[in-house]
């Protein structure tokens, strides 16, 4: 199982995950993401692996359950 | 039974009462000697002769900074890693209104080296380093002493060094130690690694409050059926509990876990003025309003029903004359100008929270309590250390406990002026 998480001391909320995985990040009124710590499968895990390539900081992670 | 056999250090019997930790201070003016302390506490027992993890086990300790977690557990999991650990005993208590761990390095160093070094021993370590905030300059000079004092006659293969941290709220978090103490940087780092997997020169680093060490370092001597004969079956031993505000003396006190909360009271002189209500663990706390905390006892298991934590065991009575709100607000903003400035959802989340408690205690007649609690619910959990959880809890608890004197601002009204909540001015060292 993955899961996504963001590391919030490089994220400086550019806000892209949120377009890229709308199925799990929000932001909020900042501009940071709220991430919904639910597993990622099947489309919204091919979303979640773009949005983690596409994070100006490298703060998004897809991390897999130990 | 020959006297000598009496004499040895395994065999000296622990204090039978209360105080523990306190017995051993000689004297308000100046630290324990070397001398003193062994002739109140014996020497620890040499490293082979007891199984420290097993006695910490037994006995039942947990950590005392505030998160409350199982020493034992710590003790193991840092031996059990790849290389030699070291060990970091933590003095720096950025909380404002606890005062217990600066009463233990100024007046009883040897007793908090002691633990270090047993804990040392245990985990394999050669490396023992007591961080105390730079701002408390008697504890470092006490502590100083006292190595130097030791000589390393004591401490086997045991290094001790006092190092000096900045001071402040975030500082003495254990990750922002290890950054600080590797890089000179004291803000808290993303985990994994902690700081048991990678430390203090990638070590694994055993971070320990200076209170669970001097405790340590008493049950290394003493035993577990010592400890356990203070305090309940499931929080056993004795607590350093600092109290203050409407009390006639306040000041760190030692009392058995499960202390009914107006034993402590008295024990502190007593009420000065009709209380309002008790602010419970810290600025990382709750707050409790007079009827809920009136039959309330020093326990985890009696405070988390009531929405409270024991935490660093730090108290403060608010009485009428001050209104919750407004020292609300005071604190939140201390706490806001504490963030580490790393994390977007502390940085802002803590702003707003603060200025929206600021605007409710200027009594704005402006009602931003929905806003304020989705705020509150939207910051939990998502900064790198736990301080954005630990101020939205105390916030959160403000909104609850003080909810009439909140909707007594709402529309303009104020029920206490006075401030009593030691809030410290935010200086540069405080913000970054």
């Amino acid at each position: 199982m993955k899961r996504v998480r963001v590391n919030p001391i490089t994220c400086e909320g550019h806000g892209l995950c949120a377009e890229l995985l709308p199925e799990r990040i929000q932001l909020d009124e900042w501009g940071f993401p709220i991430v919904d710590p639910e597993p990622v499968t099947g489309e919204a895990a091919r979303h979640a692996a773009r949005a983690v390539e596409a994070c100006p900081t490298l703060a998004l992670l897809l991390e897999a359950d130990s | 039974m020959t006297a000598m056999r009496a004499m040895s250090a395994s065999e000296t019997a622990g204090p039978p009462g209360l105080p523990r930790l306190l017995a051993g201070v000689t004297s308000t003016e100046a630290p324990t000697t070397l001398d003193e302390h062994l002739a109140v506490y014996g020497q620890l027992p040499p490293a082979g002769a007891i199984d420290l993890p097993g006695l910490v086990e037994a006995s039942g300790l947990r950590g005392l900074g505030g998160a409350g977690f199982p020493t034992a557990t710590k003790l193991r999991a840092v031996a059990s890693q790849r290389g030699r650990p070291v060990v970091v005993a933590n003095a720096t208590e950025g909380e404002p209104i606890s005062g217990k761990d600066k009463v233990l390095v100024r007046y009883l160093p040897h007793l908090v080296l002691d633990g270090a070094v047993a804990a040392a021993q245990a985990v394999g370590a050669r490396d023992a380093i007591v961080a105390v905030s730079r701002a408390d300059r008697e504890g470092l000079d006490a502590l100083s002493s006292a190595i130097a004092e030791r000589g390393g006659r004591l401490d086997k293969r045991v290094r001790l060094r006092a190092v000096a941290v900045p001071g402040g709220f975030v500082a003495g978090e254990e990750t922002a130690l290890i950054q600080f103490l590797n890089r000179g940087v004291a803000k808290p780092t993303f985990t994994p690694p902690l700081p048991f997997e990678r430390g203090v020169g990638k070590a694994p680093t055993l971070v320990q409050n200076v209170e669970t060490l001097a405790q340590l370092a008493l049950i290394a001597r003493f035993g577990s059926d010592w400890f356990r004969a203070v305090g309940t079956p499931d929080e056993p031993g004795s607590a350093l509990v600092t109290i203050s505000g409407s009390v006639a003396e306040p000041g760190v006190y030692e009392v058995a876990l499960g202390t009914p909360l107006r034993e402590l009271v008295a024990i502190a002189g007593g009420v000065t003025e009709h209380v309002r209500a008790f602010l419970v663990g810290g600025f990382f706390g709750s707050w409790l309003g007079e009827h809920e905390a009136a039959d309330a006892s020093l326990l985890e298991a009696d405070l988390r029903p009531r929405g409270a934590r024991l935490g660093a065991r730090a108290i403060v009575v608010l009485p009428t004359s001050a209104c919750g709100i407004c020292e609300t607000a005071r604190a939140m903003r201390y706490l806001a100008g504490s963030s580490a400035g790393q994390c977007g959802p502390c940085v802002h989340g803590l702003d707003a929270i603060a200025r929206s408690f600021e605007r409710l205690a200027a009594r704005q007649r402006l009602d931003e309590r929905k806003q304020l609690a989705r705020w509150i619910a939207q910051v939990q959990g998502r900064g790198a250390c736990r301080h954005p959880d630990g101020a939205v809890g105390f916030a959160n608890s403000a909104l609850r406990v003080f909810a009439r004197e909140a909707q007594l601002h709402v529309r303009g009204r104020c029920e206490g002026e006075r401030r009593v909540l030691p809030v410290p001015a935010l200086g540069v060292e405080a913000t970054r």
